[in-house]
Parts: structure tokens; C-alpha cells; sequence
């Protein structure tokens, strides 16, 4: 029979899946299982379509010159309105920028000690815990980002030169969140790093910290990116932290002290109102939101293929 | 050969100079990696005790078991709880066949094409779209277009979407760690490729599926945003009715509360907003913690 004439193990499964399906009402279970897959494309194309078809709305009554243009200001609470989004931009820019600042040398250093220096029994233990990190409700950080980072820290800090809403404290709680991503993706980078490559450093004369920075580091730099990438759109689609203690003062401003708002915060601020469906507040959700959604599709896309190029490199 | 004139009276091993430097380099940086990687989880405690000082006072049965409030010492969280509770066990119905569905299309039945290679890149861009945008997405279709209000069916369809993408990706990798000889064992007795899946392969795949799913909806458990955009924001003060007409009922759940409560300018509901924080924290953990011994347990079996 076929079968037998193939043993090859790939053959083999071939034949399987070429194999009728004998059962009746079989095909019909097959057909659901299709249906089910396909609800994930679908959900793909009902998220452009919405955000898409609204946002076009919005165009018609905002020109995409005044949208891009970093000479206007978001201001749509009264009238003269003004939609310029580098503002709600620059926010996110903000808070991106010092949550890295924040997340990416802790993030990196327990990744390379989780890797290079921890006993695989300490490395079992720690990184549940680390994990839990990133499981933690968003709206609990951003709590704990107004009423004690903001209140009981920074306050006490920097006196007059804080405001009480400000981009340092969700910086903080958002650098506590992405922390275990970076380093979750950074450590397995660095562990498929090849044993040979340190052995042969150990054997030069390098030390555990020489190998681990200048060997495994370099070599698993790919990987690294793809952490930094996935964290940063992390941060950039975050809600909650930043609406409750970024404050939500729209500003072209990247101090970490400065009451700002970011583009999920004004999200967020929209639908806390109640914009009437059809009017440019409630079209001006779907703008932003597909720009949001643009932004973080790129960055996304951008780490899966340096993922698929270093998994490679090694195998 | 010894070097001309000089005759060492004992050799030492001791690295000197350079060497010596770089070796205690090395061995420092062990404790300043070890204190980076532990500073996460120190802020981490600092929340938990902050939150127990502030909101245990207020913990009591009456904050369990009343409603909402304007007054703080009479505000509860009884229908944020009985909220989340009903949105939750309605997104685990809605989105775990679902994901097992798409997963076992995925995994064996699925031809090995472009067709495949499009699925999952989509179920991996899916995974990284902000909650925010699932929002968004109930709200225009749930809500707006399918007319069903900010109500708890509503709610567990856009958080079924949601947690779908994460849901697929576990029991995808549960399914791919049942071994081929299994299948090949059941196909060589007769039985048809969905027997084989239904008897031999999701047995086999079921811790995995389990704790994907608990961790998906502890993921549920903790979010807001998606649900404010759905128009959940709103003052409950009923239980959700246990009928199919209760599905279209308003709801509030526990995030939304703690939110509602941090964001109030009186001090004195600063108590309110931890006591939920805490009762919160207890749910997500727990069932952190349930998803490792439940994987635990069902591979040791």
C-alpha cells in the first residue's frame, strides 16, 4: 500500500492528511474548525474596516495638512478647535521614552543575569515572579502611579517643579510593566546564543562579566531589538496608566514633569464623555486610533521578521 | 625557562595588576545585576504593602457585599464583583472553542500553504493590537452596529476578541508538544483524523489549553480600557439578573471600579480604591498561581 511503500516520516503524514474523512457529519466539524480560524482574519478586517471608515470621516472635515501639521495645537475643547496630533504624539513620545529609559537597563540586566549568572533553580523561581509583572492590571499601576509616585515621591522631590499629573510618574509604572518583556525576550535571545562562543571566550581568559557583555550580548543583539520593539509598542497602546497620572494637558513637550497626554489618553478622555456619534470629537477617536493602530502594527511586524532573521542565524 | 637573574620563591596563583581588577569586576557584577533584576519586584512590594495599609481598614463584609456609593464608607463593590464575574465566565464561553477551533485547524487539518502562513502572521499581529482598539471595535460593532448597548454580551464579545489572539498562540504550541506517534498510533487503528484529534490529541493537549486560558482570563480579569470605550463606565446598583434578558443588562466590573474610585478627587475614597486593589490583586494572582499548578498537576498525570 502507499503507506508502506513510504517510510519516510514526512511521506507518511502526506498520506495521512490526503486520508477522506470517513465519518459522516465530519465535514461539517471541519467546516467549523475553518470558521473559527477564519474569525481572526475577520476580526482583522472588522478593526480597519472600523477605524478606517471613521477616520475617513474625519478627514473630510480635517484636512490631513492640519492633522500632520506640528505647527497646530490639539485643542478641542472650545472653539477656535484645533486637531494637530504631533501633540498626542509627542506625549506618547514622551512617556515612551522615559519608560525605556527606565525599563531598558533593568530590563536587560536581568536578563543578562537570569542567562549568564542565576542557578537554573534561582532562574525557575525568579522569572514566574518577574512575569507577574506584566500580569498585573494595568489600573492598579496607574493607582499606584497618582497616589503614591506622584503623591509620596515625586511631590516630596521636586517641589514646585512637578506637576501633580505628570509623564514621570506613568513613566515609572509603565517602565514596572514592560519590564519582564524585555527581559523575557532578551534572555531567550541570549540562551540561544551557541555554548561554544562563551567557552571559547572563557578560554582566552575572559571573565563571566567580559563574556556575558561582549559575546553574549553582541551575539544576541537581534533578539534585544525585536524585546526593545515589542516593549515600546507596549508602552505606546497602554491606556490606563497614562490617562489616570500622565494627566491630560495635550503639549509638545518631552520634560518627565510636565502634566502632558498621550494618544490613548485622549482616547480614553473621549469616550469617558459623551461625544455624539458623527460629531469630530467622536470621529476624531477613530483618527487617532488608527494612527495608534498604524504605529503599533509597524512595530509589531518589525519584531516578528528580526525574530524570524536571528532564529535563523543560529539553527 | 626562568627569566634571567630571578628565582621565585613561591608560586602563586592570585591574578595581580589588570587581571586582578577585571576578576573583581566580574565578581561585583553579579550582586549589581542580581539587585536590577530584583528593583521590578521591590516597587512591586511597595504597592502591595502601600495598598494593604491604606485599604485593609476597609475591608470588610459590608465593602464586599454593598453597591456603589457617593457616601465612601457605604460604597462596596458588589456589583463590580457579580460584574466581572458574569462578563468573564460569558468571554471564556465565547472565546476558548473558538481559539481550539482555530488551533486544531491550524495545527492538522490546515492545508500547508500561504493560506496557513497568513493565519498566523494575523493571529501574531492580533496578539500586539492595544486593548484600546479591541474598545474601539466592540463599540462600533457590538454596541453601535449589532444595537446590543454597553451591556455584559457586549462586554465578553470584545473581550473574547481580545484575549483570542493569546488564547490561539498557547493552544497551538499545547497542541504542536502532543507527540506524532500518538496520532500516527490512532490513524494505524482505524480511526478518522477527528476522531484521533477528539480522543488522542486534546486530551493530550489539555494542560497546556487550560493554562493558556486561565492566564487569558486573568488578562480579562484586570482590563479597563476596553470595557470603558464600550461605554462600561456607569453607576450599578442591581445584580445582574441570571436570564438570557440579563445578558443585555449594563454591568460594572472590578477595574472599572477601583478606576472610577482613583480618579475621584476625595481623599476618602483613596481607602475604597485600595480595598479593591487588594481584592483585585488576590483574583489575578490566585489565578496566576492556579495556571502553574494546574500544569503542573495535568503533566505529572
Amino acid at each position: 500500500m502507499a503507506l508502506a511503500s513510504s517510510p519516510d516520516g514526512s511521506d507518511l503524514s502526506r498520506a495521512i492528511r490526503k486520508r477522506p474523512l470517513s465519518r459522516p457529519g465530519e465535514s461539517l466539524i471541519m467546516l467549523s474548525l475553518v470558521l473559527c480560524a477564519a474569525v481572526s482574519i475577520a476580526t482583522t478586517f472588522a478593526i480597519v474596516y472600523v477605524l478606517f471608515a471613521d477616520a475617513i470621516g474625519f478627514f473630510q472635515e480635517i484636512s490631513f495638512w492640519h492633522f500632520f501639521n506640528p505647527g497646530n495645537e490639539w485643542q478641542t475643547l472650545f472653539n477656535p478647535r484645533s486637531f494637530g496630533v504631533w501633540e498626542l504624539v509627542l506625549g506618547t513620545v514622551n512617556v515612551t521614552l522615559w519608560s525605556m529609559l527606565i525599563a531598558l537597563p533593568l530590563g536587560l540586566a536581568a536578563a543578562v543575569y537570569l542567562s549568564e549568572y542565576a542557578h537554573v533553580q534561582t532562574r525557575r523561581f525568579l522569572k514566574p515572579l518577574l512575569e507577574l509583572l506584566a500580569g498585573v492590571p494595568t489600573v492598579v499601576y496607574a493607582n499606584f502611579a497618582l497616589t503614591f509616585i506622584s503623591d509620596d515621591v515625586l511631590l516630596p522631590l521636586f517641589g514646585d517643579s512637578v506637576s501633580f499629573f505628570n509623564s514621570l510618574s506613568a513613566s515609572i509604572m509603565l517602565g514596572v510593566m514592560i519590564l519582564p518583556i524585555i527581559a523575557s525576550v532578551s534572555e531567550d535571545a541570549m540562551a540561544s546564543v551557541p555554548r561554544d562562543l562563551r567557552e571559547a571566550a572563557y578560554g582566552l581568559g575572559a571573565t563571566r562579566l567580559e563574556v556575558a557583555f561582549r559575546v553574549v550580548f553582541p551575539a544576541a543583539i537581534s533578539g534585544i531589538m525585536a524585546a526593545i520593539l515589542l516593549a515600546i509598542a507596549r508602552v505606546i497602546g497602554e491606556t490606563m496608566i497614562v490617562a489616570v497620572a500622565a494627566g491630560s494637558t495635550p503639549t509638545l513637550s518631552l520634560s518627565p514633569l510636565e502634566s502632558i497626554q498621550t494618544m490613548t489618553g485622549y482616547m480614553l478622555q473621549v469616550a469617558l464623555g459623551d461625544a455624539a456619534r458623527g460629531t469630530t470629537d467622536y470621529t476624531s477617536l477613530f483618527a487617532v486610533g488608527a494612527l495608534l493602530f498604524l504605529m503599533t502594527f509597524v512595530l509589531n511586524v518589525a519584531a516578528q521578521i528580526i525574530v524570524r532573521r536571528f532564529r535563523e542565524a543560529y539553527e | 625557562m626562568a627569566v634571567a637573574g630571578t628565582t621565585p620563591d613561591s608560586v602563586t596563583l592570585r591574578a595581580e595588576g589588570g587581571v586582578a581588577r577585571r576578576q573583581a569586576w566580574s565578581r561585583a557584577s553579579r550582586y549589581i545585576l542580581l539587585v536590577a533584576t530584583l528593583l521590578g519586584l521591590v516597587v512591586l512590594v511597595i504597592l502591595g504593602i502601600d495598598n494593604a495599609i491604606v485599604g485593609i481598614p476597609s475591608l470588610d463584609w459590608d465593602f464586599l457585599s454593598n453597591y456603589p456609593s457617593r457616601f465612601a464608607e457605604r460604597a462596596g463593590i458588589r456589583s463590580s464583583i457579580l460584574g466581572s464575574v458574569w462578563v468573564l465566565v460569558f468571554t471564556v464561553i465565547f472565546a476558548i472553542p473558538v481559539a481550539v477551533g482555530a488551533a486544531v485547524w491550524m495545527e492538522e487539518f490546515a492545508p500547508q500553504n500561504g493560506i496557513l502562513t497568513t493565519v498566523r502572521l494575523n493571529i501574531a499581529n492580533l496578539a500586539g493590537v492595544p486593548s484600546i482598539i479591541y474598545g474601539i471595535l466592540g463599540l462600533a460593532v457590538f454596541v453601535r452596529l449589532m444595537e446590543l448597548g454597553p451591556s455584559i454580551l457586549a462586554g465578553a464579545l470584545t473581550l473574547a476578541l481580545m484575549i483570542l489572539p493569546m488564547t490561539v498562540i498557547t493552544s497551538v504550541e499545547a497542541i504542536n508538544q502532543v507527540p506524532p506517534s500518538i496520532r500516527e498510533g490512532s490513524l494505524a487503528l482505524g480511526a478518522t483524523r477527528w476522531q484521533t484529534v477528539w480522543n488522542h490529541v486534546l486530551p493530550g493537549a489539555m494542560p497546556g489549553i487550560m493554562t493558556g486560558t486561565i492566564l487569558a482570563v486573568a488578562r480579562a480579569a484586570g482590563e479597563t480600557a476596553a470595557l470603558i470605550m464600550i461605554g462600561a463606565f456607569t453607576f450599578i446598583a442591581f445584580d445582574p439578573s441570571l436570564s438570557f434578558h440579563g445578558l443585555l443588562d449594563s454591568f460594572t466590573t472590578l477595574p472599572i471600579q477601583v478606576y472610577n474610585w482613583t480618579i475621584r478627587p476625595q481623599p476618602e475614597f483613596r481607602a475604597n480604591a485600595a480595598a479593591g486593589i487588594i481584592v483585585l490583586m488576590i483574583a489575578v494572582i490566585g489565578l496566576n498561581a492556579l495556571a502553574l499548578v494546574v500544569r503542573d498537576r495535568l503533566r505529572r498525570n
